[in-house]
């Protein structure tokens, strides 16, 4: 590589800016700064055809260095942003946005809420219709901290209901805090996207002004919409908010049926196995029965006892009534490669043993009706559980050697 | 007061002079539009702009500002260059003497003054904002339009939105923006034509009168000085008085937005030559600074090799006669001669002594190497061979410290000033809230790097490498011997190394693609590279450039055997 001897200003500023990013990979903060100080002056030249100039350049690089160099301080935070807002006029509602975003990580709320004020009532000509997203996001913000200052009105309110005084003047900005709430942050979650936070706090605003329908119209548009993205949050916020409600138990199994597809280790696929193995219909059980076989594929859930149990429960059920043998089999054919080593491992059942008695309880019955009473897992588990005169273990083996030709059936 | 025609208003021959040279009646006080022929001898002297075209001249303009011309700019320019080169060392008869005696010969063979009619005078319609528009001066204004519009590689100053925003304007009135009378006739006549100034080019009369002197700094020397700050170039018009307004075209003129280049200073220096009808230059004799002779001991010293290798230095230079007065000295307007460049010719002759002794084929160096170095092991006595190994060691490793020191120097470059540049009074407010934002911005992140401005230039050095005999960890290698390398024959000393591998076996045409041969690195042996790289790094030049003139070298000293062999070649053929 030959060393070039000439050098214009834009070649100049080019390589000045990857020594800003060697630095700045490297963690060198004071190396980037200062650097930077040599970089700023190309704000003086035109370079009004680049994809990104050297204006948007300073402002990201800057405030990264800003962050990271423990001794700047807020006030020189705050006033280098002023700076970068002058700078570009095509940017100025994203630098907004993003200096409201440090402010709030640095719990300057108070501060956070002026500048999204100011920010709503900018106005630039032709840029305020350009800039039209930007200006829906910050509405929403402030909505949002509308929604927080509600909050915690409300906590105070309540707090003093106790004492058996009313403060009227609290009630009514708790009302206003709620209109102007309300109406930001109805409008941001028209617009598809994943608006988690903004959709909990309206929900929690229409709820506690009694106006189910709304609640319930907006947590069906945003886990339904297809124009919306896949969301789990979606279908979880619609579940709690049936059950909140007391909704049947066809209503909550019909809210997490998407969950389980999207999600198939979700938190919640407990409480659904739940619901639908004790449900009437047959298609329900049998999608019991798949979707706790699918939740222990995940090692999260390996060493849960609850999940355990459940596909205990549910696998003792059906060999007992000796009905849908069929179904264990479907399930267990794609599995029996893996989950041997997966989950019934020597080295697994004393650990388990160890560890946690249940759990070993429950896996062994699983093991021993899948694997047979000759599997490892079984054999460990049952004899040490007999040697340990615990009464369910040997409860456990007489269960297993006496439908041990299941195994045989379903292999 | 050799003015007799009669006056206008009262008919009376009673003439007087006013301040600004022009002729008035005392009878009835009637300013004239003629004007007597003031040429000012007090020339480069003065600090004040000097008086040096014709025609009307107004004194003083709504904004404080003067009327002035370009040349004028460019007479301040080489006035500070002077001057810092004198503060360097230089004889003052350069600035005094040489220096403007060229320029005004300059002047006189461009027309731009000492003559009867200056050039600038039917520009002027042109130049002044808010004038009606001139039909004759419609032609020229299309295509001063058509060069606003272009963009320049480099100094992209016409890329300013707001000023293309305002060239809509420009149909309507002649507000062809400059701060000087001339500046549009600069930007857009033919260069050819008349050698219009250019930044680059007052290095160019630098160097010229430099070299007329026969003063002992180089081309690579001169420019180096100039990008580390020694010599006013960057942004000198920040010393042009409070009255000489720039902006508008004069920015294109004066704002320097990139490094002078070797080739294009050096070439204009030829073209000024030639075109100052200027004689044959003072002879570069032997005792001369920029003889290879002298000029190889000042580059071995400064590559850290031993002292020896001058006699072979002397030797090819004797051998080739690129010693020779007649050769060196420079025939301004001779174009059969190819023009020397003294500081590139002396670093290629010291590697082709290099490739005699050493051959440089990553082989044989590192054998006679290995040579020396036993042979230091044993006698350690009297002064060490020199060994190749270990100077390539240490010599890389100091290049290397240097060359990442001047690489972050690139990238810390700054371009911009103090004294703020805008295209035109509308622009002005903008161009100095951002000049503002900039100097805020450099004082938060500077504190918070914890680094201080440095303030001051490092002194200006004629050595980039220095080694010291002193340094007790054996680095310097000046007083190496070359004994392990030589032999005798017939009482003369020669190289043990029996072969030589030429650069390239035929040259290219320079005139046609520019170059004597082409170089890549990957063609070459990595010790013929690595010696390119130092001096490139001297010179700061390309290698390619070293690399041509040891292919020319090499085309001398081997002249008879390449002819013989080019002869047999064709009578095989035949």
């Amino acid at each position: 590589s030959s060393h070039e001897h000439k050098l214009n200003f834009r070649k100049s500023k080019e390589v000045c800016l990857s020594y800003i990013q060697d630095a700045m990979l490297q963690k060198q903060w004071k190396r980037a700064a200062e650097f930077l100080t040599f970089y700023v002056e190309s704000l003086e030249k035109d370079y009004s055809r680049e994809q990104v100039g050297p204006s948007e350049m300073i402002w990201r690089i800057g405030t990264e260095i800003l962050c990271h160099l423990s001794h700047s301080s807020m006030r020189e935070f705050n006033c280098f942003i002023e700076q970068m807002k002058t700078l570009g006029i095509k940017r100025y509602l994203k630098v907004c946005l993003e200096h409201v975003f440090h402010l709030l990580c640095n719990g300057q709320i108070d501060e956070a809420y002026q500048n999204l004020s100011l920010a709503e009532s900018w106005r630039f000509g032709e840029q305020t219709a350009i800039q039209d997203k930007e200006m829906k996001l910050i509405q929403a913000y402030r909505g949002l901290l509308d929604y927080y200052s509600w909050s915690k009105q409300k906590n105070i309110l309540l707090e003093h209901g106790l004492d058996g005084f009313v403060d009227l003047s609290v009630e009514q900005e708790m009302h206003s805090s709620f209109r102007k709430a309300a109406v930001n942050l109805k409008e941001i979650i028209k617009i598809p996207g994943v608006w988690d936070l903004f959709v909990k706090c309206y929900v929690d605003l229409l709820e506690f002004y009694g106006d189910h329908n709304e609640a319930h119209q907006v947590l069906n548009e945003y886990a339904y919409n297809s124009r919306f993205p896949a969301n789990p949050n979606a279908h979880v916020y619609l579940y709690q908010f049936l059950k909140r409600h007391g909704e049947p138990k066809k209503s909550l199994i019909s809210a997490l049926k998407i969950l389980h597809d999207i999600v198939p280790s979700h938190e919640l696929m407990i409480d659904f196995t739940t619901m639908l193995q004790k449900s009437k219909k047959r298609k329900k059980r049998r999608l019991g029965l798949e979707v706790i076989f699918a939740v222990l594929d995940y090692a999260g859930w390996k060493e849960n006892v609850k999940a355990w149990s459940c596909l205990a429960r549910q696998v003792k059920q059906i060999v007992i009534s000796e009905k849908h043998l069929d179904w264990i089999k479907q399930e267990w054919d794609c599995r029996k490669d893996w989950w041997p080593a997966f989950h019934f491992s020597r080295y697994l059942a004393k650990r388990n043993w160890q560890e946690n008695k249940s759990l070993s309880y429950e896996k062994a019955l699983v093991a021993g009706i899948l694997l047979g009473k000759d599997c490892k897992y079984f054999k460990y588990v049952s004899h040490q559980g007999c040697k340990a005169q615990v009464k369910r273990f040997r409860m456990l083996k007489k269960f297993v050697n006496r439908h041990n030709p299941v195994y045989l059936r379903i292999s | 007061r050799d003015f007799n025609e009669r006056c206008v208003q009262c008919s009376e021959v009673n003439w007087g002079l006013t301040d600004g040279g022009r002729f008035y009646c005392r009878s009835c006080h009637n300013v004239t539009e003629r004007t007597r022929e003031v040429v000012n001898t007090d020339f480069i002297g003065n600090s004040r702009v000097q008086t040096i075209a014709k025609g009307s001249r107004k004194q003083e303009k709504n904004d404080g500002g003067c009327e002035w011309y370009v040349c004028e700019g460019f007479q301040l320019v080489l006035k500070k260059q002077a001057e810092a080169l004198e503060a360097l060392g230089v004889c003052p008869q350069m600035k005094d003497e040489i220096l403007c005696n060229f320029w005004r010969c300059y002047l006189q063979k461009s027309k731009q003054a000492y003559c009867n009619r200056p050039a600038g005078e039917t520009v002027k319609a042109l130049s002044v904002c808010e004038s009606s528009t001139d039909v004759d001066s419609e032609p020229e204004r299309s295509s001063l339009l058509h060069l606003l519009s272009l963009s320049e590689s480099e100094g992209d100053l016409l890329t300013d939105c707001s000023f293309a925003s305002s060239m809509s304007k420009v149909s309507e009135s002649t507000s062809v923006y400059s701060g000087s009378v001339d500046g549009s006739l600069y930007v857009m006549k033919n260069q050819k034509e008349k050698l219009l100034m250019t930044m680059p080019m007052t290095l160019s009369f630098c160097y010229m009168a430099l070299l007329w002197l026969r003063e002992p700094i180089t081309l690579s020397e001169l420019l180096r000085f100039v990008v580390e700050g020694h010599i006013p170039y960057l942004n000198v018009f920040q010393h042009f008085p409070e009255k000489m307004k720039l902006c508008g075209l004069d920015l294109k003129i004066f704002c320097v937005e990139s490094w002078p280049v070797y080739e294009e200073v050096h070439n204009k220096m030829l073209e000024l030559a030639a075109f100052l009808d200027l004689p044959r230059f003072p002879d570069i004799t032997d005792s001369c600074f920029l003889h290879p002779d002298i000029l190889c001991i000042k580059y071995l010293m400064e590559a850290n090799l031993p002292d020896e290798l001058h006699n072979w230095t002397c030797r090819v230079v004797k051998k080739i006669g690129i010693g020779e007065v007649d050769f060196l000295t420079l025939v301004p307007g001779n174009k059969s001669t190819r023009k020397v460049k003294y500081d590139i010719l002396a670093a290629a002759v010291i590697i082709v002594v290099l490739k005699l002794l050493f051959l440089l084929d990553d082989h044989y160096e590192w054998f006679l190497s290995d040579f020396a170095e036993e042979r230091n092991k044993i006698n350690k006595e009297g002064s060490l061979y020199f060994e190749f190994k270990k100077w390539y060691e240490v010599v890389k490793h100091s290049l290397d410290v240097e060359q990442k020191k001047l690489d972050e120097e690139r990238a810390k470059y700054l371009w911009r000033c103090e004294k703020p540049l805008f295209y035109s009074v509308k622009k002005k407010s903008k161009v100095l809230k951002r000049r503002e934002m900039v100097v805020n911005l450099q004082n938060q992140f500077g504190k918070l790097s914890g680094s201080v401005r440095r303030a001051e230039k490092p002194n200006p050095s004629s050595f980039q490498l220095s080694w010291s005999e002193e340094n007790t960890d054996g680095s310097c290698f000046h007083g190496h011997s070359l004994k392990g390398i030589l032999q005798e024959k017939c009482g003369l000393l020669t190289a043990m190394n029996p072969d030589y591998w030429l650069c390239t076996v035929k040259l290219c045409n320079e005139k046609l693609c520019g170059h004597l041969a082409h170089y890549r690195e990957v063609d070459f042996p990595q010790s013929y590279h690595f010696v390119l790289r130092l001096f490139s790094f001297l010179l700061r030049i390309q290698p390619s450039y070293i690399h041509d003139e040891v292919c020319m070298i090499e085309h001398k000293l081997f002249n008879k055997k390449l002819y013989k062999k080019l002869k047999y070649n064709t009578v095989l053929r035949k």
